[in-house]
C-alpha cells in the first residue's frame, strides 16, 4: 500500500507560551479531496503554514509520501510536489498574468536557476501556462498586469500559480473567501477541475462548497481534530455539532 | 526579417560607438566616452542588483575598485615577467576578481533581504575601505597602484598608448556587457530575480531559494562591476583606495536611480548624463555636487521611474502622433520652469562665491552675467527670479497635466503607428 499523500503525525505549535497546534494526527490518502474546518482561531491556516514549511513546528512530525519533510524551507517542500494558495492574495503584482504562471512552473520544468536559456525560447514553459491560463479561464487576461485585475481574477490566478508546478499535493487556504455566490460556483468547478487525480487538502469557511468538494473533513477546534471523517458522518456527529457546526449543522443537512 | 529587427539595437548601438570618435573627436571628448563606457556598465551591474532584485547595496564600488586593484596588480606582474597576455583580456580578470570577491562577502549578505541587506552591504564597504588603508602593500597607500597598460602582449601592432585606442577596447566591452546583462534579464533566472523582488514569500513556495537568487545575482552583478573596475584601472592606470569607498558606490546608486531602474535603459542614460555632468559640471562651479544632490533628490519625490521613466511615459504618444498637442504645454511651462531654474543656479552659486570664494573679492560670473555677489540688486533680482518662477510655474502646471490627460486619452482610443 502507497504511503498517505500527506500525513501529521502530533504536530504541535506553541507561539511563545501559547499553543496553537495542540497535538494533530491526521493522515490523508493519495488523491483524496480533505477539507479542514473549524471557528476562527482554530488554527487552521497555522496548520497550513506548519506543513507548506511557513512556520517552524514546535514538535510532532510532517510526513509528504512517507518522506519527513519537518523543518525544511518552503522551496525544499514546494519541489517535493506540495504547492499551496494563501488566504491573502499572494501573486507577483507588477508582472503580466502570463508571467505569474510561467514562474510558477519554471523550477518543476528544470530550468532551475539557469542563465544560460532565453525564457521567451522555452517551448515547454509557454505551453504549459497556456494550458494553465486557458483551466483557469484567463487566457483572455493574458498580458494583463497581475496587480490591475479584479478580486476573483486575481483569485483564481492565485490557484494557477499553485497548480503550475504540476505538484500532487495542493493546499488551498480558503479559495473563495469573499466571493460572490456565482464566484463561488466558479471557484468550486476550477478547483474540481484543477484537483483532478491529485491530493487536495482545503480550509474553507464556506459549508456548501465543503460538504459539494470534500470526500473527507476534518474538524480542527482550538488545535486539536475532534473528528476525522466522510462529510455525512461528520453532519451527523454529535460532538462536531456541539463543538463546531452548532444550529449550522441542521441548516445544511437540507441545504 | 524579424531577426534584423530583433538586432537593429544592438547593431545601431555598435555603429554608434564605432562612429562617435569622429563626431567628438577632441581628446577631451574622447577622454570623456571613455569615463562613460565603464561608468555604464558599472551602473548597469548595480541595477542588476536594485532594479531587478530589489536589493539596496550602498558598497557596489568594492566589487568594482576590488576589480580595479587586481587589474592593476595583473599588469603590473605581466609587464614585469612579459607574459604573453594581450591587454583587452584584462577586463576580465577584473571581473573574475569582482566574482571572487562578490561570491565572499555575498554568502554573508545575502542571506538577508531588505533594510538588513543594505546595512550589510553598508558595513562590508566601510570593512574594505578601512583595509584599504591599512594594507598598504596591496591597496598601494595614499599614492595607489600604479601601472602601465602599454607592456602587454601586442595583437596586431596595437600598443594601447594613445586614447582612441583605449576608447575602442572600452566600447567593445561595454558593448558586450551591455548584450550580456540584458540577455540576462531575458533567462529563467532574470525572471526569477524579478520575481524574488516583487514577491519572495511567493517566490519560495515554487520552489525558489530567494537567499540562492539574491545570492547569484549578486555575484554576477559583482563580476561585471570588476570588468568595469578593470577597464577603469586600464584607463587610468592608477588605482587609488578612495574607488572602494562610500564615494563611488554612493554615485552608482545617483546613476542607477536618476536614470531609472525600473527600465534597463536608465541607468545607461544615468550613467551618460552623470559622468558628463561629473567632467563639465565641475569645471563651472565648486558646487556641482549640490547641483547633482537636488537632481536626485527631485527625481525622488517628482519622477520615481527615473529619466528613462519621463521618456518612455511618452512612447504612447510618439507612437500615435498626439505628440504635437502637447508640445505648447510644455513650452508654456518651460518659460516659468526656466526663470525658477536660473533663480536657484543664481542663489547657490552666489551664496557659493560668498562663503567659499569669499577672499576673492565680491566680483563674479555666473550664467553669461557679471555682478557683485554682495549687492542687494543682484540678491532682488535672485528672489524676484525665484518667487515669479515658482509661482508663475505653479499657474501653467495644470495647463501642462491637463494636456497631458487630453494627450493620453486620445493615444489610447487610436490604433498605434
Amino acid at each position: 500500500m502507497s504511503p498517505p499523500a500527506l500525513q501529521l503525525v502530533d504536530l504541535q505549535k506553541n507561539f511563545g507560551a501559547t499553543p496553537i497546534i495542540r497535538g494533530v494526527t491526521l493522515d490523508v490518502a493519495p488523491r483524496e479531496r480533505h477539507a479542514i474546518i473549524g471557528p476562527n482561531g482554530a488554527g487552521k491556516s497555522t496548520l497550513f503554514n506548519l506543513i507548506s514549511g511557513r512556520f517552524p513546528v514546535t514538535s510532532g512530525q510532517v510526513r509528504l509520501k512517507g518522506e519527513d519533510i519537518t523543518g525544511m524551507p518552503p522551496f525544499q517542500i514546494n519541489r517535493r510536489g506540495l504547492a499551496r494558495s494563501f488566504q491573502v492574495t499572494n501573486i507577483f503584482p507588477r508582472m503580466s498574468v502570463f508571467e505569474n504562471i510561467r514562474c510558477g512552473l519554471l523550477w518543476s520544468l528544470g530550468y532551475r536557476y539557469s542563465f544560460w536559456h532565453r525564457v521567451e525560447g522555452l517551448r515547454d514553459a509557454r505551453e504549459r501556462a497556456e494550458s494553465i491560463l486557458e483551466q483557469i479561464n484567463l487566457s483572455a487576461r493574458r498580458d494583463a498586469q497581475a496587480g490591475l485585475l479584479s478580486y476573483a481574477e486575481q483569485r483564481a490566478l492565485e490557484i494557477g500559480i499553485t497548480i503550475a508546478s504540476g505538484a500532487d499535493v495542493i493546499l488551498l487556504d480558503e479559495p473563495t473567501a469573499g466571493m460572490s455566490r456565482s464566484e463561488t460556483e466558479h471557484a468550486v468547478a476550477l478547483i474540481r477541475r484543477v484537483s483532478e487525480g491529485k491530493t487536495l487538502v482545503v480550509v474553507e469557511h464556506d459549508m456548501s462548497v465543503v460538504f459539494d468538494l470534500a470526500d473527507r473533513i476534518s474538524v480542527l477546534v482550538y488545535g486539536q481534530v475532534i473528528a476525522s471523517d466522510t462529510p455525512e458522518r461528520i453532519r451527523g456527529d454529535s460532538a462536531v455539532q456541539e463543538a463546531y457546526l452548532g444550529t449550522a449543522g441542521t441548516e445544511d443537512a437540507h441545504a | 526579417m524579424s531577426m534584423l529587427v530583433r538586432y537593429a539595437p544592438w547593431i545601431g548601438g555598435a555603429v554608434a560607438l564605432i562612429a562617435l570618435p569622429h563626431v567628438f573627436s577632441s581628446g577631451a571628448s574622447i577622454t570623456m566616452m571613455s569615463l562613460m563606457g565603464f561608468a555604464i556598465i558599472f551602473a548597469l551591474s548595480y541595477n542588476m542588483l536594485l532594479g531587478q532584485t530589489g536589493m539596496l547595496s550602498f558598497g557596489h564600488a568594492v566589487y568594482y575598485g576590488l576589480g580595479g586593484f587586481i587589474t592593476a596588480h595583473a599588469l603590473n606582474v605581466i609587464g614585469a615577467g612579459k607574459l604573453p597576455v594581450p591587454l583587452p583580456l584584462l577586463p576580465l580578470v577584473g571581473g573574475l576578481a569582482g566574482l571572487s570577491f562578490a561570491i565572499l562577502f555575498g554568502w554573508v549578505s545575502t542571506k538577508r533581504a531588505g533594510t538588513a541587506f543594505a546595512m550589510i552591504s553598508l558595513g562590508v564597504g566601510e570593512l574594505v575601505a578601512a583595509c584599504s588603508l591599512i594594507l598598504r602593500s596591496f591597496f598601494g597607500g595614499e599614492g595607489g597602484i600604479s601601472t602601465s597598460r602599454t607592456a602587454t602582449l601586442r595583437l596586431f601592432g596595437i600598443n594601447f598608448g594613445p586614447q582612441i585606442q583605449v576608447y575602442y577596447l572600452i566600447a567593445a566591452w561595454c558593448l558586450a556587457c551591455i548584450v550580456a546583462m540584458y540577455a540576462f534579464t531575458r533567462t529563467p533566472m532574470g525572471r526569477m530575480c524579478n520575481a524574488v523582488r516583487d514577491n519572495p514569500e511567493r517566490a519560495e513556495f515554487v520552489g525558489y531559494s530567494t537567499q540562492m537568487v539574491r545570492f547569484i545575482a549578486f555575484c554576477t552583478s559583482g563580476f561585471f562591476a570588476g570588468v568595469a573596475g578593470g577597464l577603469a584601472a586600464i584607463h587610468y592606470e592608477i588605482v587609488t583606495s578612495s574607488v572602494v569607498g562610500a564615494g563611488p558606490s554612493g554615485f552608482v546608486l545617483l546613476m542607477a536611480y536618476i536614470g531609472g531602474i525600473a527600465f534597463f535603459i536608465g541607468p545607461i542614460i544615468g550613467a551618460v548624463l552623470m559622468t558628463a555632468l561629473q567632467i563639465s559640471l565641475s569645471d563651472y562651479t565648486g558646487a556641482w555636487q549640490l547641483y547633482v544632490g537636488l537632481m536626485f533628490v527631485f527625481v525622488v519625490m517628482y519622477a520615481p521611474g527615473g529619466l528613462a521613466g519621463l521618456l518612455l511615459m511618452h512612447r504612447p504618444l510618439v507612437a500615435t502622433g498626439t505628440l504635437a498637442r502637447l508640445l505648447p504645454a510644455y513650452a508654456l511651462a518651460a518659460l516659468p520652469a526656466l526663470a525658477l531654474s536660473a533663480g536657484v543656479v543664481l542663489l547657490i552659486e552666489t551664496s557659493h562665491h560668498l562663503l567659499v570664494k569669499a577672499a576673492e573679492g565680491p566680483k563674479m560670473h555666473t550664467l553669461w552675467i557679471s555682478y557683485d555677489a554682495n549687492s542687494p540688486l543682484a540678491w532682488a533680482a535672485i528672489v524676484a527670479l525665484l518667487a515669479i518662477g515658482f509661482l508663475a510655474f505653479r499657474r501653467t502646471w495644470p495647463v501642462v497635466s491637463g494636456a497631458w490627460s487630453g494627450a493620453i486619452i486620445e493615444a489610447r482610443g487610436k490604433p498605434g503607428r
